[in-house]
């Protein structure tokens, strides 16, 4: 007994374990509760717990349920498309252009921002994008425009701007993390050969990124499909989202069970896009290799 | 350089889009106006004297400082414990067990809210208290404190240590006189972060708050009456100020403690 305490893998399981215990017991636990949850059902004050499938029954038929999910997933991926395009040439220039001794700096200027009041962010981004609001106000002092523009505010365009705003440094930092990492004697060696700068950010630079790329995309998907406040605050009737109604399942109608359903529907479909996803990216790498011989 | 010009032109109008509500913040609470638009009316503390007169926010910020404190403190043990065993020790099912631990940095914040929901309130009949805020604010601050930690312990010289215990220390002595002086500063830092994380955090709080509402709980209220918002507003730069001192401070450290272990620095925080 001595013996195997002494081993290694014995030390380093027992100094983790009350970090495991924890998250074992406050996430793992609770989430296999949220499961078992989804299959029984609120009959009034009291929890039926016989085994049913009414839940996911309900969530299939009422189209409220299928429209919140379909458009949360919608949102999530037109915000992490946005946040990545715009995130790339953000660590670009930093990774490439800005001197080695400012670039601590530089990834400070860009966390700032992040670490105003989550809520009052969001609160802004409805100030800013308001009828009377700052960008209407300025727009018209400068005389672009007659009227203010409506189709900013109260839909799902204002919850792409706000969520894309939100996310920023998460896309940004992981890009910027594997452009550090590339070798510039790979760049200095494409342009030796002949290459143009465009050819070799499409064969070296991008290519190399791809992790990194990658990771900034599943970093910002994930979270969006489920934040509460932005679409509550900016995003009208028509900009809610699958979140708004766990909530109101779980703390105004007093629906635990419909709730848990909803919520375990949200993960699946962050799971199902993200295996698609992953997929999708095999095929590509194999494509390019066997048919095209870039991405290599 | 052509390219360079433009991209150099982005980069300036995408710093503007990512500060513009940092700017319009002191913007609106300096403004002596009542209501949240342009023109700006004149320059004023009042905004900042109203904050003074609001009993249940003093009560709301009280709270938050409880949790905030209690949570930065127990997620940093337990990030020392759970890094300590990463950076020092392979041990069988070392990646899923640090896949669990990490998962919150990705999960959404409402699963979070809504599986504490069901286990603490609807399966063990708990009630709501500031606890049930804490036990979630660290699950989500813990791999924070991890990923701040790594840093600190993996810049770590092991042959200190076996120094150490050469010349006859014990392994808790060691501990106590070499690795924790040594991996200190990478410990404030995490103290720092998880306490900004959990001041700052509304989901968990809003799902699991009782009769104490946290800070950010007490602004998503006072959000709905616009009489409010300017004290709101005020009350924001405050917050920002200090956040942002802590989290210099905390940089400050983190990078001490890289220079202490003589590794060369990458990067900032996160």
């Amino acid at each position: 007994m001595k013996k195997i305490l002494k081993t290694e893998g014995a030390n380093g399981l027992l100094l983790v374990s009350p970090t495991f215990i924890y998250a074992f017991l406050l996430l793992a636990v609770p989430i296999a509760a949220v499961v078992t949850f989804s299959f029984w059902t609120q009959n009034y004050l009291d929890l039926d717990t016989t085994f049913t499938l009414d839940n996911y029954r309900a969530a299939a038929q009422e189209p409220i349920y299928r429209v919140l999910l379909f458009r949360s997933l919608k949102i999530s991926a037109i915000v992490t498309l946005a946040t990545v395009i715009l995130a790339f040439p953000i660590a670009y220039y930093i990774s490439f252009f800005v001197p080695a001794n400012r670039k601590a700096l530089w990834i400070f200027l860009i966390t700032v921002p992040f670490w105003t009041s989550y809520l009052l962010r969001i609160f802004l981004w409805k100030v800013i994008l308001g009828y009377n609001g700052v960008l209407n106000s300025g727009l018209k002092g400068l005389g672009l425009i007659d009227e203010p523009l409506t189709f900013i505010l109260y839909n799902m365009n204002a919850v792409v701007i706000t969520l894309a705003h939100a996310w920023a440094p998460f896309a940004i930092l992981p890009i910027y993390v594997v452009l550090e990492k590339i070798d510039r004697s790979l760049l200095e060696a494409s342009y030796d050969l002949g290459e143009s700068r465009l050819i070799t950010f499409m064969r070296v630079t991008l290519p190399l990124a791809l992790p990194g790329i990658l990771a900034a995309a599943v970093i910002v998907f994930i979270p969006t499909i489920g934040d509460y406040v932005t679409p509550k605050l900016v995003g009208g009737p028509s900009g809610l989202m699958i979140s708004n109604m766990i909530q109101l399942q779980f703390l105004k109608a007093n629906n635990a069970p419909l709730g848990a359903t909803l919520a375990i529907l949200a993960m699946l479909a962050v799971v199902v896009t993200l295996a698609l996803l992953w997929i999708f990216g095999k095929l590509l790498t194999w494509f390019n290799r066997n048919y095209f011989g870039i991405l290599r | 350089m052509k390219s360079g010009r433009f991209l150099t032109l982005f980069v300036w109008v995408y710093l503007l889009f990512l500060y513009l509500p940092v700017i319009l913040l002191p913007l609106f609470a300096f403004n002596t106006g009542k209501i949240i638009a342009f023109p700006l009316k004149g320059f004023g503390f009042q905004w900042f004297y109203e904050l003074a007169k609001i009993e249940a926010l003093h009560t709301a910020v009280w709270t938050s400082l409880k949790i905030a404190i209690i949570t930065s403190v127990l997620a940093t043990i337990l990030g020392m414990f759970a890094s300590r065993a990463a950076t020092r020790f392979s041990f069988p099912g070392k990646g899923p067990i640090m896949g669990l631990i990490m998962v919150p940095l990705v999960l959404p914040e409402i699963i979070v809210a809504v599986s504490l929901i069901v286990v603490l309130i609807k399966v063990m009949g708990l009630g709501l208290s500031i606890w049930t805020i804490i036990l979630g604010h660290v699950l989500i601050c813990v791999p924070f404190s991890i990923a701040i930690l790594n840093g600190a312990f993996r810049s770590l010289d092991k042959s200190l240590e076996e120094a150490s215990v050469d010349l006859g220390e014990t392994k808790w002595t060691t501990f106590r006189l070499i690795t924790l002086p040594l991996v200190m500063p990478g410990i404030i830092s995490s103290l720092l972060i998880s306490f900004v994380i959990s001041l700052d955090e509304f989901i968990i709080a809003f799902f699991l708050t009782g009769s104490e509402p946290t800070l950010s709980v007490y602004i998503w209220g006072m959000l709905r009456f616009p009489g409010r918002i300017p004290a709101v507003m005020a009350l924001g730069t405050i917050m920002l100020i200090v956040s942002l001192l802590l989290l210099t401070a905390s940089e400050y450290f983190r990078r001490r403690g890289l220079r202490r272990s003589g590794v060369q620095d990458v990067g900032g925080f996160i």
